[in-house]
């Protein structure tokens, strides 16, 4: 191999770019957010409301409401009514309509929910505007034509609603899971109790204005605010068919403990630790460019991070000269910046996760690196971190961090890689870099990963299903497959 | 009421998004089941096939590139742009003879089937596509791509629906296609192409002539830069001669025979497999190395 002959970049001041923010006044925040049910925003019977701030500047966006166990009650009568009622007897075709409203009404308020998504997030408004509201908006268009078309997708089946779906969404693209979760549902004749994350709500509330502004029939949607106990009510509710669950795999096997006794249905969306494989005959400054993407998209705040490099020995050097080089010129900072490539860390708890693993790291001997660049001085931030000298059994390697830290193994052959790739609890996915082709299908068979990107990485679109192996879940969400998780066929 | 005269509509054909009178000046008089005029309609010569055939194929590279999300929202646009002008759709129908409620019936039921194709431009690969399970190592797959240009003569009755049922499936798979609208009742078809024209869709796209069946079917058909020709009447002298001119150039021939346009029966994802044709690629999987497909 050629030795390392690249240029070496320069990343000093002069590449500083004037700050582009992106305005706050399209984003119109209530000062307090009820509970949405039976297609009213409703005061919780728990009388308590929690604070819900920016994590990039920790300042208080608004008070959302708890909802205890009579307000999650509640809002599982108002679908079920709303069921039996109505929704599973409507034509298919006029149900599509509906989700079709709400896809057109997310497109023509993209601005808002994007400004809103960050704000109450904390990612990059790039990443928000290009990325989670569009193609939220794109979910509930595929499924919508879905709705009428079901008996082409199961034939001979004369698939079957299930009746009311529970789902809860975690904090890192709390649109876009809301979009995942509810468009399959309702395309499939369910009705919905959807509960977003506590740190993130108030997108999920602003689709409750749409749902309202689309005139869904009352109680076919209702969203409900709460943190681990109200999500716990809806998991032990006894009139709930259907849990679809987005988070940690801690909180996964305990739902599919809590329901083990019951006919409830499942679909878990779990952690994740993949593997992100370069072998040496890769377009290596495209792989890096794939690296970056795969780790600090979304502060890594993404379950499918390729959160473990595998780079094959021959080209170790160059690959780790071009990862820092590039990790150099990423601009972390205020969300709202048009310029900024990563945003603020989702919250303070998150934060403390991150941190506490980046000290294991160090303690179990791997060598760090992270990028120079500044950071706020008030607000959640983690600078772009990679570990290298990293031993397969170090806890950076084995255990999901769920931040932009990447630690970095190398490899001599593909069998090595794939026994290195595999071993791992998790299985959501896998990214694969390299110029033959034959190699690439070689890989894709043999990793244990629902999803395995060849030449690309974090790539979602409303037609191709994404969930887990093993400990990251089971069931799919998205494309045809991701309509079996609501239907009985 | 005033004394203001109303301002008559010149129906004028559709070729590469624009509206160009027929180039041979013809024109003939479209009438009501009473004999009443209610329009002076061009009457396409030959000359106008092959300049829509023309602007078909230019349109079909761009068309069939586009995202199948793409096409399926420009065809929900048309559906919308469709539903804002349903009063002028159900006045047209009733003056070409429909009852107001069948007129109704006919203008719902055409925007909810674009809605529907709309729903398949997306969906419709995920139902007949494959991964074929071949007995070397071997990743082989089969997709569907469109034909390319299609040359169509919608069905006479049900001037709208179906003119819109044979359409959509055409486009939704990613082809581009001349139509030559009900003869007896052409004036829907016009009035279609201006909510086609202000849809999103690409010109040339779609292209609707009207004109005599007799007439123009030999040109539909024999016409040596087009991939499949789909015939919506049962005359069997026509059907005769369209296969005979479909052999020129091996097109493919589509017929629909007695369908029952303003029924569900008359809509599926089959007839936009009509109009595919299947590509198979193979790849090769290495298959090197001992490591065993663990846990």
């Amino acid at each position: 191999m050629a030795k390392n002959n690249t240029l070496k970049l320069k990343f000093d001041s002069s590449r500083n770019l004037a700050p582009a923010p992106e305005s706050k006044s399209v984003a119109k925040i209530a000062d307090r957010y009820e509970l949405f049910i039976n297609g009213k925003f409703e005061k919780p019977s728990s009388k308590k409301y929690f604070k819900t701030i920016n994590p990039a500047t920790e300042e208080n966006l608004s008070l959302i409401a708890e909802a205890n166990n009579a307000d999650v009650n509640k809002a599982v009568k108002a679908a079920r009514n709303a069921y039996e009622k109505g929704w599973k007897k409507t034509a298919p075709k006029e149900r599509a309509k509906y989700i079709y409203r709400i896809a057109r009404i997310i497109q023509e308020r993209a601005r808002e929910l994007a400004v809103i998504e960050t704000l109450d997030g904390g990612k990059p408004i790039r990443e928000s505007r290009d990325f989670d509201v569009p193609t939220a908006a794109n979910h509930f268009f595929y499924y919508a034509g879905w709705a009428d078309k079901l008996e082409y997708a199961f034939p001979n089946r004369n698939p079957q609603s299930l009746g009311v779906a529970g789902q809860i969404i975690p904090w890192n693209f709390p649109l876009l899971m809301a979009a995942w979760k509810i468009a399959p549902a309702l395309a499939t004749g369910n009705t919905v109790v959807l509960k977003p994350a506590e740190t993130t709500s108030l997108t999920a509330l602003k689709l409750a204005e749409i749902i309202q502004e689309a005139d869904l029939p009352p109680g076919v949607v209702n969203i409900i605010t709460g943190a681990g106990a109200t999500g716990a009510a809806m998991v032990n509710h006894p009139d709930i068919n259907k849990i679809a669950f987005t988070g940690s795999t801690d909180v996964g096997k305990i739902i599919q403990k809590a329901i083990a006794g019951t006919n409830k249905k499942a679909t878990l969306e779990l952690g994740g630790k993949a593997a992100n494989i370069i072998f040496d005959d890769a377009p290596l400054d495209q792989a890096v460019e794939g690296v970056i993407n795969g780790i600090f998209f979304n502060q890594g705040h993404v379950c499918c991070a390729g959160s473990r490099l595998f780079v094959q020995e021959s080209v170790y050097k160059i690959v780790l000269q071009k990862l820092k080089d590039r990790m150099e010129s990423l601009i972390v900072g205020n969300p709202l910046d048009k310029n900024t490539d990563i945003g603020a860390i989702n919250s303070k708890q998150q934060l403390e996760v991150i941190n506490k693993y980046i000290k294991i790291g160090q303690q179990e001997g791997a060598e760090i690196f992270q990028s120079k660049c500044t950071i706020p001085t008030k607000g959640f931030y983690c600078r772009p971190t990679i570990f290298t000298n990293v031993a397969q059994s170090n806890r950076i390697a084995q255990e999901e961090i769920f931040g932009p830290v990447l630690s970095i193994q190398t490899f001599r052959t593909e069998d090595e890689v794939i026994e290195k790739a595999n071993n791992t609890p998790f299985g959501l996915s896998a990214g694969v870099w390299t110029d033959k082709g034959s190699k690439i299908f070689n890989m894709t068979s043999k990793l244990k990963a629902g999803v395995i990107w060849a030449n690309t990485y974090n790539k979602f679109d409303p037609t191709s299903p994404f969930g887990g192996y093993k400990e990251s879940g089971f069931g799919r969400e998205g494309g045809l497959h991701g309509l079996g998780a609501y239907l009985k066929v | 009421m005033s004394n203001r005269i109303e301002v008559l509509k010149t129906y004028k054909i559709y070729i590469g998004g624009q509206f160009p009178r027929t180039e041979s000046g013809r024109t003939y008089v479209a009438t009501n089941a009473k004999g009443e005029n209610l329009a002076n309609v061009c009457l396409s010569s030959r000359k106008d096939v092959r300049d829509a055939v023309g602007s078909a194929r230019s349109a079909f590279g761009g068309w069939s590139a586009r995202a199948a999300f793409n096409r399926g929202q420009i065809l929900y646009r048309i559906a919308e742009m469709l539903e804002g002008r349903k009063a002028q759709f159900i006045d047209e129908l009733i003056k070409q003879g429909a009852t107001k409620t069948a007129a109704e019936n006919e203008v719902s039921l055409s925007i909810d089937r674009l809605i529907y194709y709309s729903g398949w431009c997306d969906k419709y690969q995920q139902i007949f596509s494959a991964v074929n399970p071949v007995a070397s190592s071997h990743f082989n797959f089969s997709v569907l791509e469109p034909m390319g240009v299609v040359t169509a003569i919608a069905p006479q009755e049900n001037a709208l629906i179906g003119l819109v049922s044979v359409i959509a499936p055409i486009i939704a798979g990613g082809n581009t296609c001349v139509i030559l609208a009900s003869q007896s009742k052409p004036l829907s078809a016009i009035t279609f192409a201006e909510v086609l024209n202000s849809s999103d869709l690409p010109g040339g796209v779609v292209n609707i002539l009207t004109g005599k069946v007799a007439e123009l079917l030999p040109y539909f058909s024999d016409h040596m830069d087009v991939n499949a020709v789909c015939y919506a009447e049962s005359d069997a002298a026509s059907k005769k001669m369209v296969k005979e001119n479909a052999s020129l150039n091996v097109k493919r021939v589509v017929l629909y025979e007695n369908t029952k346009w303003m029924t569900e029966t008359a809509q599926s994802p089959y007839f936009i497999n009509d109009f595919q044709e299947v590509k198979t690629t193979w790849h090769p999987i290495e298959n090197i190395g001992g490591a065993k497909a663990g846990y």
